[in-house]
């Protein structure tokens, strides 16, 4: 729970792509808003600009992104590119779905701050945000 | 009379079991938990006796297998006449190595074809779409025009296997591209056996492949059951399909109750476009889940075919037992297999397939112990037909009929999913109907609980998950994984482009233009049938991109409701 007078962490839940697979992004969102934090949830197939533009729109602290297709390795660092494109650095994004472990040191090295793979508690997720944000009071 | 004085002495001499047995057991030994619960959260009793079923009929309510109401399954002999069908579903890249992995499969035992296709033939785009960047061959096979379809089936008899497409929104297309394969390898409609998927009430409610707002989707699934009903007599046109139900997060109830009220929609479609029920009932198919809760998932079997015979028999008035016949293809399930340690999704995979094979499947496909990760590698792929392999041959579970008939829990778990799902027919009559629920979210909004309250479980540590939750390592010893390369996507798209350059393009536009005068039509069940004017616009080359955005251009575009 956000403290009073503190301001509440704003996330924007994203779908890149064209998988229609939003088991786990619904949980993270529904998670991340009973742990007090505002949530956006962009709804399915997102491009890379699409999510980029709402980032920037809503404000957001932080991007989290699923995607089960396979398409991970183009999707998530053409957001990465995009936002540095428009010069945003404070932003935290994160991932998670069907990603094989060796992709991993790959999307981090394009600038994700963390891959979740399945089986990661909503628990650890907020506690990873909650920690890494680099708030822009 | 003497069976209710059975009955009442069982409860006695339970009374005194309780008392004088158990009590001081349990004073010596509690239980491991309070409450002990089915992977549906539904409430387990320690023991299950005669007492459970105490309105229990044999005769009607389990009866004889191949006889109503099929609750022991739909062949007198079950699996000692014939095995079920082990059909792994296949597909990567582009057509010509997914070619190959179906001609290497067929090699290793595995008895039908089923294809996956990547995400942008799932949404009817072509391979050049600014969508489908990164999507291409991703999670199945790029399809793009018949030109693909016909390297898909290259050198693979259609006459003698029997292919599955999993597909829906698109799926009136590609099945025009196999008809017109089976036209090009000169085999007979009446030989051509198979099923689409083409379940797009299920992608509004949990797999999201929708494209099209849902009236005129339905009118296309329709289409395709009036066209299999006059022309092939051995096609499933619907795989009615509860599995992707499920894998967004519904219970078993959910699953079978929102899977049934699915089918009940195209029924009522296909009568008021003017089809006999007994006409198109018979090509009706199933595809279901199976889940870690081995009983749970057994029973889920039994009362699926138990509840669509008396919906077709009580409800639609069939007349012809085939139609009241629920045959299903089942698939373990992907949602739980875990990223960490891998081999475990093995032993998963094993008693998945083992709830698939007691609760009565026709056809089964079995996940690979790497698909948390990635597309299964052919060593993985084999294991899991392997795994089908040993059940069928090795166990003995295939010998008898319905070896668990008769257990007081099965029963009894079938008897309540049973009465579940009528209630929840009941609520989405209240609601008008299953496409008025699916509009207003309701399917969806359960389901959407559903997950969440899973989720919470399993991190409160009430649902034990073998080396997520409990048993973990800190180290994983990686396995190997299916790569596919961004080549992929080039090649499709330079033979797209070869496609376009090398065909007739005014027959190409005459079909469409011919499509997209059928399509806004106004009598959609009489001269306005879409799938001849498909099946033309195929024939001519058109890509599955060009004759989707025909259908874009006339009916729109679905915005779903926004639930979290």
């Amino acid at each position: 729970m956000a403290l009073k007078g503190e301001k509440k962490i704003r996330v924007l839940i994203a779908k890149p792509g064209l998988d229609g697979h939003d088991r786990g992004a619904k949980v993270i969102a529904r998670a991340f808003r009973d742990a007090g934090m505002e949530v956006i949830y962009t709804g399915l197939r997102q491009t890379p600009e699409m999510i980029v533009n709402a980032a920037i729109q809503e404000d957001v602290d932080a991007i989290g992104m699923s995607c089960l297709s396979g398409a991970h390795m183009y999707l998530f660092p053409r957001v990465m590119e995009l936002l540095q494109e428009r010069g945003v650095d404070d932003i935290l994004v994160f991932g998670g779905g069907t990603i094989p472990t060796d992709d991993i040191p790959k999307l981090k090295a394009a600038g994700l701050a963390a891959v979740f793979t399945p089986g990661t508690t909503t628990t650890e997720a907020i506690a990873f945000v909650k920690d890494h944000v680099r708030r822009k009071v | 009379m003497e069976e209710r004085e059975e009955l009442k002495r069982i409860e006695e001499e339970k009374a005194r079991w309780e008392a004088q047995t158990l009590k001081p057991a349990l004073a010596q030994t509690p239980e491991r938990a309070e409450r002990f619960t089915t992977a549906s959260m539904t409430p387990i009793e320690r023991l299950y006796t005669p007492v459970d079923l105490p309105e229990f009929d044999y005769l009607r309510d389990l009866g004889f297998p191949g006889d109503y109401p099929y609750t022991r399954g739909v062949q007198p002999t079950m699996y000692r006449g014939k095995l079920w069908t082990m059909r792994m579903f296949a597909g990567y890249g582009t057509a010509v190595e997914t070619n190959r992995r179906f001609k290497y499969l067929l090699e290793q035992g595995q008895m039908g074809l089923s294809t996956a296709f990547d995400l942008p033939t799932l949404m009817g785009y072509d391979s050049d779409h600014p969508s489908s960047a990164g999507e291409v061959g991703k999670c199945g096979v790029a399809i793009d025009s018949l030109a693909d379809m016909e390297t898909l089936f290259e050198g693979i008899p259609l006459g003698e296997v029997t292919t599955s497409m999993t597909i829906s929104s698109p799926a009136a297309v590609l099945w025009a591209m196999y008809l017109a394969v089976c036209e090009k390898q000169g085999v007979p409609y009446d030989r051509i056996g198979g099923t689409i998927q083409n379940d797009i009430l299920k992608e509004y409610i949990a797999q999201k492949e929708y494209i099209y707002p849902i009236t005129p989707s339905v009118r296309l699934v329709t289409d395709t059951i009036l066209f299999g009903a006059r022309h092939l007599q051995r096609w499933n046109t619907v795989s009615i399909s509860g599995y992707h139900i499920r894998e967004a997060g519904a219970t078993a109830l959910q699953e079978l109750a929102f899977t049934l009220a699915d089918g009940i929609v195209y029924v009522e479609e296909a009568i008021k476009a003017g089809l006999e029920v007994d006409a198109f009932a018979p090509r009706l198919s199933f595809f279901f889940d199976c889940h870690n809760d081995l009983f749970e998932e057994i029973a889920k079997f039994r009362a699926a075919r138990r509840l669509w015979a008396r919906i077709m028999r009580e409800r639609f008035d069939a007349k012809d037992p085939r139609s009241w016949l629920l045959r299903t293809h089942a698939q373990t399930a992907g949602c739980t297999l875990t990223a960490q340690q891998p081999r475990n999704n093995v032993i998963r995979v094993a008693i998945q397939a083992l709830a698939g094979v007691l609760g009565g499947t026709q056809s089964l496909h079995t996940n690979a112990m790497d698909e948390a990760l990635a597309l299964p590698t052919e060593e993985a792929a084999t294991l899991a037909l392997r795994t089908q392999q040993i059940i069928a041959y090795e166990s003995g579970v295939t010998n008898t009929v319905d070896p668990v008939g008769g257990s007081y829990y099965v029963e009894t778990l079938t008897n309540k999913l049973e009465e579940g799902a009528w209630a929840y027919f009941r609520r989405i009559d209240q609601l008008g109907g299953m496409i008025r629920a699916i509009e207003r979210g309701f399917p969806q909004r359960e389901i959407a609980d559903a997950a969440y309250a899973y989720q919470q479980a399993v991190e409160r540590g009430e649902k034990i998950i073998v080396g997520v939750n409990r048993f973990t390592v800190d180290e994983e010893a990686s396995i190997p994984i299916l790569t596919i390369n961004h080549e992929a996507e080039m090649r499709q798209i330079e033979s797209l482009n070869q496609l376009r350059r090398s065909r007739d393009k005014d027959a190409v536009a005459r079909s469409l233009e011919a499509l997209r005068r059928a399509a806004v039509g106004n009598d959609p069940w009489g001269k306005d049938l879409l799938m001849p004017k498909i099946l033309d616009a195929v024939r001519a080359y058109a890509t599955l991109g060009e004759i989707m955005d025909v259908f874009r251009d006339v009916w729109g575009e679905y915005t779903e409701p926004s639930i979290i």
